[in-house]
């Protein structure tokens, strides 16, 4: 009846993960039994759950996402802790157990925090960006969001019901294979990734055609913000590469399930196709995520810099060549499985290749600073930390992209500490600088200043405290996963890496004391005129938070920073243009597709794990179901009328005339 | 261009301060720290052999290569991002400045120089120390057949009918051929000391060439995941001097257990932190017919509690 499921599942006999568990359900369901008191439901299942509106989807992508960094910093302090302890001792957790969590800290980090904190910032900012009032397809954007939330929901489910893969965050075959992990953890990484891949696939469609499709009228190529340019580079990475990364999955899936011979020992099987595969997907994913933090570093380098940004089109070509170079250079993932010196030679050299456009993009950057009036906000701290952060991360990187160099070091803590140094200083505290940025535009307030830059310094001191020993480490030969040690040399730097992951702590509670007195003091921090940055893009044109039309009429736009221009010519004129003429507005209605269609996923998922499968017959009926239903919709869409529109937009008008009057008055 | 005149304007942004030089400090306490102990403590850039001595050279020439790129960068950033705050009275504002062909010029071309050449080095080095190629050496190869079993290390040395488990014996001076494969799952032979490590697959073998130049125990491990045991898939690398290795040979020939078939099959299942032990005779040809999979890859899990089906448990006496 219920496949594979019996009360076996539920590990009784450990108590951490129980104890986790119980705490995270128990706070879901307090969370739960809150709103359902306040009476929220009906607001959030109208204005949140059913949105297909890109600010909506986007905020609650960043909610996922800062959720599952929370998760994954957890397993992390474990991970550090039993090392600490397990110097010629057992430690805290069993190696079945510290197995999961680095498989799942991996997987959690770069699936489920990482990759939703680009793409919910994205989804926020790029559609105002360009100046258009929703992404091409909406609903799908709905759809790719809920799916992504499914895959998350089920690694949290095998925290309690089964175990989670044990194989790291690539589940390499043969390790991965049924006869060495007979478990369901693999099966649970195999399908939470299959369906929120599918769902960051659809997502990457959609951004790519409203990137190339849908900008405002005189947004050319060339003039689109830097973060626009970088986000249809991640996208087209994202449209060619997770595609590879769900037929690898499915193939291993194949063997597994029905008992094929991909990447079995035997059988004619071959284990080096699936390190080819899976890394010809897992390359350009580094850059997925970079790519898309370069360009909030461009946006806030130039905002806070007031200044627009050095060589321009230097930074369109540095990321258009990554984009591409970023696809032949997978091998240098595996140099030491005995490829021969011309084949590591040529993906070495490919691999410091890249290190060029970036090295150009850092100094573009370095420029953009040159002559500038630098605010030091907390997202310029961010970024100021990142560039120094991330040149000794692409150093060590372009180090371990020498073969010779890499066969003593692959593997090894120093690799764990270079993809961290450039992952968390490129992508981690992109994802704050823009989380900060644009964080007044999304709700109406800034955060509070003091609690960012003491998670700023947190943050970075907590980083070299732990990752510096991690390099120290790596040439002393510490390889990685180890879930005890004996070397006695290793210990001191194992040590001061838990110590910094305290201060990295310290640096997290920050951020959650920010958001709290922020929320508290919000109308001390209210942003009345939408524009507290003193912007230059489109979006810091629009009220904070801007209407659900976005833009009451869509922007002409003139020249590459299209806000400035307007905004500078009201500076000259003493005044604003005048007042356009408005009309009704179409736009997309809500949907419960994506919701609906996830859950179906989620019991699919589930079903598949367990091997239930009247469940998935059920959940592939429902989902199908839910296509018919979407796809027979009659009324699409709905309008605004044009007094609407007109109110919204003259209360913006009276803000930005009284901040134009208030500035003419202070100069 | 897209320059544009800046005014002042009314923005909520404090002042600008300059704070980015605690962490300059910092990093330069690291580096302290690393100078320091690196001498005595770091395995990779403390070589015990040819290859490994290559490798460190190679390691340290491509890090002065781009530290020479990396340290002015660094402080750039950090003065440029010092002296323009705007709290600075003294600096130029310059908030036209957004295209400069000459830096254009120089930004492009610095990190291509430096690539180009990083690219010779990285060129002539994969040739150089291809794990293949064997060493020059007057010496005949000692030839060592590693097999890597869940988990611990199996060692075979095929000319002298003797093998080892979780410990290797080798002569100080003398080529070491190792022939590598993998009974069940993937590994990887790395000792830190001696240079280069290489992945052992089933049903593949791998070559690799080292060679130790200084009499000593070094750390060997698997540096891949292969599973719950993995933490203890390391063994001491005894390197004497060949008069020593020959005692050595001499006392374990024809003593202790033969490794025939039957033996090899009771190694392949799964046990963690197996105590070193060494095999009098060794069945000819063995390591070929594993190999071939003429003897079948090691069975995986066994062991399960709850399930097996849903989380097999490696029993709780045989983890330390």
């Amino acid at each position: 009846m219920f496949g594979k499921l019996t009360w076996s599942a539920i590990p009784f006999d450990q108590p951490i993960p129980l104890i986790a568990a119980g705490i995270v359900a128990g706070a879901m369901f307090a969370v739960l039994v809150w709103v359902a008191a306040k009476g929220w439901v009906p607001y959030l299942w109208q204005e949140w759950i059913t949105s297909v509106d890109h600010k909506r989807i986007g905020v609650m992508y960043t909610l996922l996402a800062i959720v599952m960094l929370l998760r994954g910093f957890i397993d992390a302090i474990m991970m550090r802790s039993q090392q600490a302890l397990a110097f010629r001792a057992p430690g805290y957790l069993p190696p079945e157990h510290y197995d999961q969590i680095f498989s799942a800290h991996g997987t959690i980090m770069i699936f489920f925090a990482a990759m939703p904190m680009m793409i919910g910032l994205m989804n926020f900012a790029v559609p105002l960006q360009l100046g258009i009032r929703d992404v091409a397809f909406p609903t799908l954007n709905s759809v790719g969001f809920w799916l992504t939330a499914t895959g998350a929901l089920l690694v949290n489910i095998s925290l309690v019901i089964g175990e989670f893969a044990r194989t790291g965050w690539l589940p390499f075959p043969p390790l991965s294979e049924a006869p060495y992990s007979p478990g369901v953890g693999v099966d649970y990484y195999l399908w939470s990734l299959e369906i929120s891949g599918a769902g960051t696939l659809v997502t990457g469609i959609n951004f790519v055609t409203t990137i190339l499709k849908t900008r405002a009228p005189g947004m050319s190529y060339l003039r689109m913000p830097m973060f626009c340019w970088t986000a249809l580079a991640s996208n087209l990475l994202i449209v060619a590469a997770f595609p590879v990364l769900t037929a690898t999955l499915a193939m291993l899936l194949l063997d597994r399930y029905l008992g094929f011979h991909f990447f079995t020992n035997t059988g004619g099987g071959n284990m080096m196709m699936f390190m080819n595969l899976i890394w010809v997907w897992g390359h350009p994913e580094v850059y997925i995520l970079v790519l898309p933090a370069f360009g909030i570093y461009s946006e806030v380098v130039s905002t806070f810099s007031r200044k627009p940004l050095f060589g321009y089109r230097s930074m369109v070509i540095a990321t258009m060549a990554i984009c591409i170079i970023s696809f032949t250079v997978w091998l240098h993932h595996f140099f030491t499985m005995g490829a021969g010196a011309d084949v590591n030679a040529v993906f070495g050299i490919a691999t410091t290749i890249i290190a060029v456009p970036t090295g150009v993009k850092i100094f573009n950057w370095l420029f953009t600073m040159y002559g500038g009036r630098i605010y030091f906000a907390s997202p310029m701290l961010w970024a100021v930390g990142f560039m120094v952060t991330f040149v000794i991360g692409g150093m060590t990187g372009v180090l371990l992209a020498v073969p010779p160099a890499d066969f003593v070091l692959h593997n090894s803590l120093f690799l764990v500490a270079h993809f961290h140094n450039v992952i968390i200083a490129g992508v981690l505290f992109a994802g704050f600088a823009g989380l900060t940025y644009w964080f007044p535009k999304a709700f109406g307030f800034r955060l509070h200043e003091g609690w960012g830059k003491a998670a700023f310094w947190f943050s970075m001191t907590g980083f070299y405290v732990v990752f510096v020993p991690l390099y120290v480490l790596g040439l002393s030969g510490m390889t990685r996963r180890l879930q005890h040690y004996d070397v006695a040399q290793w210990r001191p730097w194992v040590l001061i890496a838990a110590f910094g992951i305290v201060i990295m702590a310290c640096g997290a509670a920050c951020q959650a004391a920010q958001l709290v007195v922020s929320i508290r003091r919000r109308d001390q921090l209210r942003d009345v005129t939408g524009d507290p940055w003193d912007g230059r893009s489109l979006e810091w044109s629009t009220p904070s938070p801007p209407p659900a039309f976005n833009y009451p009429v869509l922007p002409h736009v003139e020249d590459g920073e299209a806000y400035w221009t307007v905004k500078q010519r009201a500076r000259e004129q003493g005044g604003l243009h005048e007042e356009p003429d408005y009309a009704p507005i179409e736009m997309p209605r809500n949907s419960a597709t994506g919701f609906v269609c996830a859950f179906f996923a989620t019991i699919m998922g589930f079903a598949l794990i367990w091997n239930i499968w009247w469940l998935l017959v059920l959940g592939a009926i429902g989902a199908y179901a839910t296509f018919v239903v979407f796809a027979w919709r009659d009324v699409p869409e709905y309008v605004i009328p044009a007094a609407e529109v007109a109110r919204s937009d003259r209360a913006n008008r009276n803000a930005r005339r009284e901040a134009l009057a208030a500035e003419a008055a202070r100069s | 261009m897209r320059a544009r005149p800046v005014s002042e304007t009314g923005s909520a942004n404090p002042e600008g301060q300059c704070r980015a030089r605690p962490v300059r400090g910092l990093a330069a306490a690291f580096a302290g720290c690393v100078v320091l102990c690196g001498c005595r403590q770091l395995d990779v850039l403390r070589p015990a052999g040819p290859v490994g001595a290559a490798e460190k050279t190679i390691l340290l020439n491509s890090l002065a290569i781009m530290l020479v790129i990396v340290v002015p960068t660094i402080v750039a950033v950090l003065a440029f991002a010092c002296w323009f705050r705007a709290g600075n009275g003294k600096a130029r504002r310059l908030p036209d400045f957004v295209y400069s062909g000459r830096i254009e010029a120089i930004t492009w071309s610095i990190p291509i120089l430096v690539i180009m050449f990083l690219g010779g080095v990285s060129w002539i080095g994969s040739h150089d120390l291809d794990p293949y190629k064997s060493l020059p050496s007057a010496a005949r190869p000692v030839e060592i057949q590693a097999v890597s079993l869940d988990w611990k290390w199996l060692f075979i040395y095929p000319e002298l009918g003797i093998a080892a488990v979780n410990q290797l014996t080798v002569p100080v001076g003398v080529p070491l051929h190792f022939s590598l494969t993998s009974a069940s799952v993937m590994n990887t032979f790395f000792v830190p000391r001696l240079g280069s490590m290489i992945y052992t697959m089933n049903g593949m073998s791998d070559q690799l060439n080292l060679q130790a130049d200084q009499p000593g125990v070094y750390y060997g491990q698997s540096a891949m995941f292969s599973g719950d045991g993995f933490s203890d898939m390391h063994f001491a690398v005894e390197a004497v001097m060949p008069d020593r290795f020959d005692a050595w040979v001499q006392s374990v020939r024809g003593t202790g257990p033969t490794l025939d078939q039957e033996a090899y099959s009771g190694l392949e299942q799964q046990s963690v932190a197996a105590s070193p032990s060494t095999y009098g005779a060794v069945e000819p040809g063995l390591y070929d017919r594993i190999v071939r999979q003429q003897i079948p890859p090691a069975p995986g899990s066994q062991n399960g509690s709850p399930s097996s089906a849903v989380s097999p448990r490696t029993e709780a006496d045989n983890v330390r």
